[in-house]
C-alpha cells in the first residue's frame, strides 16, 4: 500500500539553522549525481525528517491496511481465495516490517513511530478509512488501490535515500503481483453471476473516487513538492501519477463491462489521455482530518491489539533478560 | 479397507487443518505484536494449504463430484471431523499459542509418521507439510517457553490455558474402527503410537516454560462423530456465508 500524506503538511525547510551551507551543496551535488544517500551520510536536518514522516507514514499504512482486508480472509468464499488473502495481508505485515526499518535507520526506533500512529499525531493512507462492505471490495482494494500505490511507488524505487529505494523495489513486486490477483478476483465476479456483476459494480462506484484522491492534491495546491524533487524524494508529480493510473485503469474497468462513476469521464483523442471530472477534495480533507467512515474504528483497532499485546511484549522482554542473565551466569563458571 | 475409512481419516486430518487455520487467521492485524501477526497468517496460510490438499484428496476418494471448496463450506457441523481443540476460541494470546503448541506437537509426530505411509497420496502431503509443522512447533513451542518463564502474569494467563485446553487433548490418541482399518492397512500410524512422542515434546517445553502439566483426567470426545462444541457452528455461519448466500457461484 502506500501513503500520500506527504504534501499534507507544511514543508520542513531545507535550510534551517543548523545545516552548512557548503554541506548542503555537497549534499545536493550528490543527489544529481543520482548517487544513494546512506543512513551514515550526511544529510539536511529538512530531508531527514521529510523522510522519517513519509516511510513511517507508509508503513503505518501497511499496518492500518491489514484491517479492511483482514475483515474478509474469515469470508473467503474459497480455499484458493482465503490463501491468496491471507498471504496477501501478511505480505502487508512484511512490507510495514521492512519500511518500519528503513525509517529506523534514521534515527527513530519503530516504538517511537508506532506510539505517535496509536496518539493520533501520524498519518496512514486515508483509503483505509473506507470500509469493505463486500467481498468484491477485497478485489477492488487489490485493483484500484494497490494498482494507484504501483503508480506511486515505482519511482520510489529510485528515491535517493538508499534503504526506503531498496525496500521500495521489493515491496513494488509484490504490490503488483496483488493488483493482478485483484484484478482477476474482480474479472470472475464481472462473468460471474448478476449479484456478483452488482457486487463488482458497487464497489467500483465506490472505490473508484478515494482511489484517484490517492495520489494528494493537484500540483497547483501541493504545498512542497518542488523541495521534495530537488531532494529526489519525490520524482513525479502527483498529478502525473494520478493521469498514469487513470489511463492504465480505465480501458481494463471497461473489460470488465463496469461503468465508472464519473459522467465527465471521457477519452481526449488531441492528448491521448482519459480525463475525469472533479474531485471533491472537500471528502478527502474531511477525511484526513479523522471524518471518515472508519477512522474511529481503525484506530481503535489498532489501540486495542497493541493494549490487549502489552502483556505479551512484556513477558518476551521479561524472558530475554532472564536467559541473558543465566547465559551470563553460564559463561562465568 | 474401504474408501469410507480413507475419506473419514482425510476429514480428520483435514477439517483439523481448515478448522484451526480459521480460528488462527483470526488474529490478522490484531496481534501483540507485528512479527506476530506476520507469523499468525503465515501459520493460517499453511495450515489452509493442508486443508487444501487433504480435503481435495478426500474428495476424490468419495469420488461424488464434491470437491475441496464444496467440502469446506458446503457441509454442516455434523459433518465436521476435526479435533474439537482446532475450533477452541481463540482467547488471549496464551490460548491461542498453547492450542497451537498442543496441536504443533502432534502433528509434527503424526505428519512424521504418515511420510512412510504405504498410501503414496497421503505420504506426499505429510511430506510437504511435515516441514511447515516443524516450523509452527518452533515458534508455538518458543512462545510457550517465553510465556511460561516470562511474567507473572503470562505465566497465570499460560497455566490458565494449558489447564483449559487438556482435556481437548485425549482426542489425538483415540482409536476406533476408522484408525484401526488404517492402521491395519499401513495407510496410517496407530493414534495411540503418537503418544510418546508427543509426551516427550510437551513435557520438554512445559519443563523449560515451568508450567505444571495438568493431570490425566476426564477428556472431551465427538469431533471424529461430529459433535462438536456451540463455537463451530459459528465460525462456520462466517466462513460459509458467501457460498451459501449465492449458491452456484464461482468465485
Amino acid at each position: 500500500m502506500y501513503t500520500q500524506g506527504l504534501d499534507q503538511r507544511p514543508a520542513d525547510g531545507a535550510t534551517k539553522a543548523g545545516d552548512d551551507p557548503a554541506a548542503l551543496a555537497a549534499f545536493q551535488a550528490r543527489v544529481d549525481r543520482e548517487e544513494k544517500i546512506e543512513p551514515n551520510d550526511w544529510m539536511p536536518q529538512g530531508y531527514r525528517r521529510t523522510l522519517v514522516r513519509q516511510i513511517s507514514q507508509h508503513a503505518h499504512s501497511e499496518i492500518v491496511g491489514m484491517l479492511p482486508e483482514g475483515n474478509w480472509i474469515t469470508r473467503a468464499p474459497s480455499l484458493r481465495r482465503k490463501m491468496i488473502l491471507l498471504a496477501k495481508v501478511q505480505d502487508e505485515g512484511g512490507h510495514g516490517l521492512y519500511l518500519y526499518s528503513a525509517a529506523e535507520t534514521l534515527g527513530v526506533p519503530r516504538a517511537e513511530m508506532v506510539d505517535q500512529l496509536l496518539a493520533g499525531k501520524a498519518k496512514y493512507s486515508s483509503i483505509f478509512n473506507y470500509p469493505t462492505l463486500t467481498w468484491a471490495d477485497i478485489g477492488a482494494i487489490g485493483w484500484l488501490v494497490d494498482g494507484a500505490a504501483i503508480m506511486n511507488q515505482v519511482p520510489l524505487c529510485r528515491c535517493s535515500y538508499g534503504p526506503y529505494a531498496r525496500a521500495m523495489i521489493r515491496i513494488c513486486r509484490e504490490e503488483s503481483f496483488h493488483q493482478r490477483q485483484g484484478y482477476e478476483l474482480m474479472l470472475k465476479l464481472a462473468q460471474g453471476t448478476s449479484e456478483q456483476k452488482r457486487m463488482a459494480q458497487d464497489a467500483l462506484d465506490r472505490w473508484w473516487w478515494p482511489s484517484l484522491m490517492m495520489f494528494g492534491p493537484s500540483d497547483r495546491e501541493s504545498i512542497h513538492s518542488s523541495q521534495n524533487m530537488a531532494w529526489k524524494i519525490k520524482r513525479v508529480s502527483n498529478d502525473e501519477l494520478r493521469q498514469k493510473f487513470v489511463d492504465a485503469t480505465v480501458p481494463q474497468g471497461h473489460y470488465l463491462g463496469l461503468t465508472f462513476p464519473d459522467p465527465e469521464l471521457r477519452f481526449d483523442e488531441a492528448s491521448g489521455h482519459w480525463t475525469h471530472g472533479p474531485i471533491d477534495w472537500s471528502e478527502f480533507n474531511r477525511i484526513l482530518a479523522g471524518d471518515g467512515p472508519c477512522n474511529r474504528e481503525r484506530m481503535a483497532a489498532r489501540r486495542k491489539a497493541h493494549a490487549d499485546g502489552a502483556w505479551v511484549r512484556e513477558a518476551a522482554a521479561a524472558f530475554a533478560a532472564k536467559r541473558a542473565r543465566r547465559q551470563r551466569a553460564e559463561a562465568a563458571e | 479397507m474401504s474408501g469410507g475409512a480413507r475419506f473419514e481419516y482425510l476429514l480428520r486430518l483435514g477439517d483439523s487443518c481448515l478448522v484451526l487455520g480459521h480460528r488462527v487467521s483470526e488474529w490478522c492485524g490484531h496481534a501483540p505484536e507485528l512479527e506476530e501477526d506476520i507469523a499468525l497468517a503465515n501459520v493460517a496460510l499453511d495450515l489452509t494449504g493442508q486443508a487444501d490438499l487433504l480435503l481435495g484428496e478426500a474428495a476424490r476418494t468419495e469420488g461424488r463430484g464434491r470437491d475441496a471448496d464444496a467440502l469446506a463450506f458446503l457441509r454442516d457441523a455434523w459433518d465436521f471431523r476435526n479435533l474439537l481443540i482446532c475450533e477452541r476460541p481463540n482467547g488471549d494470546f496464551a490460548h491461542t499459542i498453547v492450542r497451537q503448541f498442543l496441536f504443533d506437537a502432534w502433528q509434527v509426530e503424526l505428519y512424521a509418521a504418515l511420510t512412510g505411509s504405504g498410501d503414496s497420496a497421503l505420504a506426499g502431503i505429510a511430506g510437504k507439510a511435515v516441514k511447515e509443522a516443524e516450523y509452527h512447533l518452533r515458534h508455538s513451542g518458543e512462545w510457550v517457553v517465553r510465556l511460561g518463564d516470562g511474567t507473572a502474569e503470562s505465566r497465570t494467563r499460560a497455566q490458565a490455558a494449558l489447564d483449559a485446553l487438556w482435556p481437548y487433548t485425549g482426542e489425538m490418541f483415540e482409536t476406533d474402527e476408522t484408525s484401526a482399518a488404517l492402521a491395519a492397512a499401513h495407510v496410517a500410524p496407530d493414534p495411540e503410537s503418537l503418544r510418546p512422542g508427543w509426551t516427550r515434546i510437551v513435557d520438554s517445553i512445559l519443563g523449560e516454560a515451568t508450567l505444571t502439566k495438568p493431570q490425566a483426567g476426564w477428556m472431551q470426545t465427538g469431533g471424529f462423530n461430529g459433535r462438536h462444541s456451540e463455537a463451530l457452528g459459528h465460525m462456520l455461519a462466517t466462513m460459509q456465508f458467501l457460498p451459501r448466500a449465492y449458491p452456484g457461484a464461482k468465485w
